[in-house]
């Protein structure tokens, strides 16, 4: 496979920052940057010239690794490895332990898993739906200004600003569902997360039901079938989109009576 | 950059969005990882970078200068091979061999974070290794008796016959 190597591709400007300020800087407004978490999407699209970037961000030596809790805030940084979030309450716990196999999810971080474009066979960011469910806010940076905002508000733009950290407050209780993926390398076909606040208030959020993770408000008062209002299944290489309408109310079902059991 | 791979340290010049998979075997002739889908699918290139197991075929080179690389060969030698390399032998865990190293790295890894001989657990640490010759009952039977610390008596197998390793393969 040496011929697939990129070895030999000189034409890539390689820059590895050292801390989130240079990562920052060296982002820019983003033109033209292809950014490098962990590697594990974007070494094989380059190995198969899938991508050919000729500016290549990596960020695994810009300090943004680590979780730490404030409160009841949890913030997440980017360059967090996807199994670090494993033993978490649900939904996210159950969500990350979903995703690939243990040694991938060391190599693949969470800021590379919400910040992926679909890929050739299925939408990717299978952390999106229970980030979502938990009301996270993304916080990221372009052209030097850094800003927060609801990850709902990110992900439309993930591909033009550079994701620093996620942060949201501990749920009362939490929520996860998904289907059984038959190796342990495909994506998120569907999974439902949902998380019920202090409150009393319900937020439920799909992976697997569009192009990015997307809230499914519609379900939250308590009819599964109601989701269907909030998404537009799609055929693709994990599922059709009568399978994913026949089993997206079975998985809201499923994680509204978790979230019931639980108050 | 610097890589340390089974004990001895390289100073090795690519762009640092090499493979390291690609280093590794076309650069140092270290060829125990295997380059069997080069997209992280398959497990069969899987190193332990400073003690984890992860994919060759998906590190930044970039990421892995000043890291401790072990591969298979850095497990055990043929005259004094490693428990869970003997477990392999006399379980009968490689057929063609492809996956082997890499389910061997990932064995060692299993243990060496204290895992038992619990199948299950066994197969949720190799659940990223593909065996194209489906021996997968050998090979977690071979990584449940190296996490038991069994010792093994290489002239022959769990079943009954002689090894390869022992006559030469004219059994």
């Amino acid at each position: 496979m040496a011929g697939a190597s990129v070895a030999s591709d000189a034409a890539t400007d390689v820059l590895m920052p050292g801390s989130e300020d240079e990562a920052i800087a060296a982002f820019g407004d983003g033109a033209g940057v292809v950014v490098v978490g962990g590697g594990t999407i974007v070494l094989p699209d380059m190995t198969y010239r899938r991508l050919r970037p000729t500016k290549a961000l990596m960020l695994g030596r810009a300090g943004l690794t680590g979780v730490s809790t404030e409160g009841s805030t949890v913030t997440i940084g980017a360059m967090t490895p996807v199994q670090e979030l494993v033993g978490m309450g649900a939904p996210l716990g159950p969500c990350a332990a979903n995703v690939a196999d243990m040694e991938i999810r060391s190599q693949g971080t969470v800021g590379g898993n919400v910040c992926a474009g679909a890929g050739q066979e299925a939408p990717r960011g299978d952390l999106q739906g229970a980030l979502l469910a938990l009301g996270a806010t993304a916080r990221s940076a372009s052209d030097g200004e850094v800003s927060e905002e609801p990850l709902e508000d990110f992900l439309p733009k993930r591909a033009d600003r550079l994701l620093l950290s996620v942060s949201f407050d501990e749920p009362a209780a939490g929520a996860f569902a998904g289907l059984d993926r038959p190796h342990t390398h495909d994506y998120t076909a569907l999974a439902v997360s949902g998380t019920r606040s202090a409150d009393g208030t319900i937020r439920l959020a799909a992976t697997g039901a569009g192009t990015h993770g997307q809230r499914l408000s519609s379900a939250e008062g308590g009819d599964p079938d109601a989701a269907l209002e909030d998404v537009v299944p799609h055929d693709d290489a994990l599922a059709s989109a009568w399978y994913r309408t026949k089993v997206l109310p079975v998985l809201v079902r499923r994680v509204l009576s978790e979230l019931e059991e639980s108050s | 950059m610097n890589l340390t791979v089974n004990g001895t340290t390289h100073e090795i010049a690519v762009s640092a969005l090499t493979p390291l998979l690609d280093v590794l075997r076309d650069e140092l002739g270290v060829t125990g990882p295997k380059a069997g889908c080069h997209q992280g699918g398959c497990g069969a290139c899987t190193v332990l970078v400073d003690g984890s197991p992860q994919r060759a075929c998906l590190i930044p080179t970039g990421y892995a200068d000043g890291t401790q690389i072990t591969t298979a060969e850095g497990l055990g030698a043929p005259e004094d091979l490693s428990p869970v390399q003997q477990a392999f032998v006399h379980y009968f865990a490689a057929q063609c061999g492809f996956c082997t190293s890499g389910m061997m790295i990932a064995a060692q890894a299993y243990i060496d974070r204290g895992g038992t001989d619990d199948h299950e657990a066994i197969q949720h640490a190799l659940g990223g290794h593909v065996c194209r010759c489906t021996g997968y009952s050998k090979i977690i039977d071979a990584v449940a008796a190296a996490a038991r610390g069994d010792s093994f008596d290489l002239t022959t197998t769990a079943v009954g016959k002689h090894t390869t390793m022992a006559n030469g393969g004219s059994e």
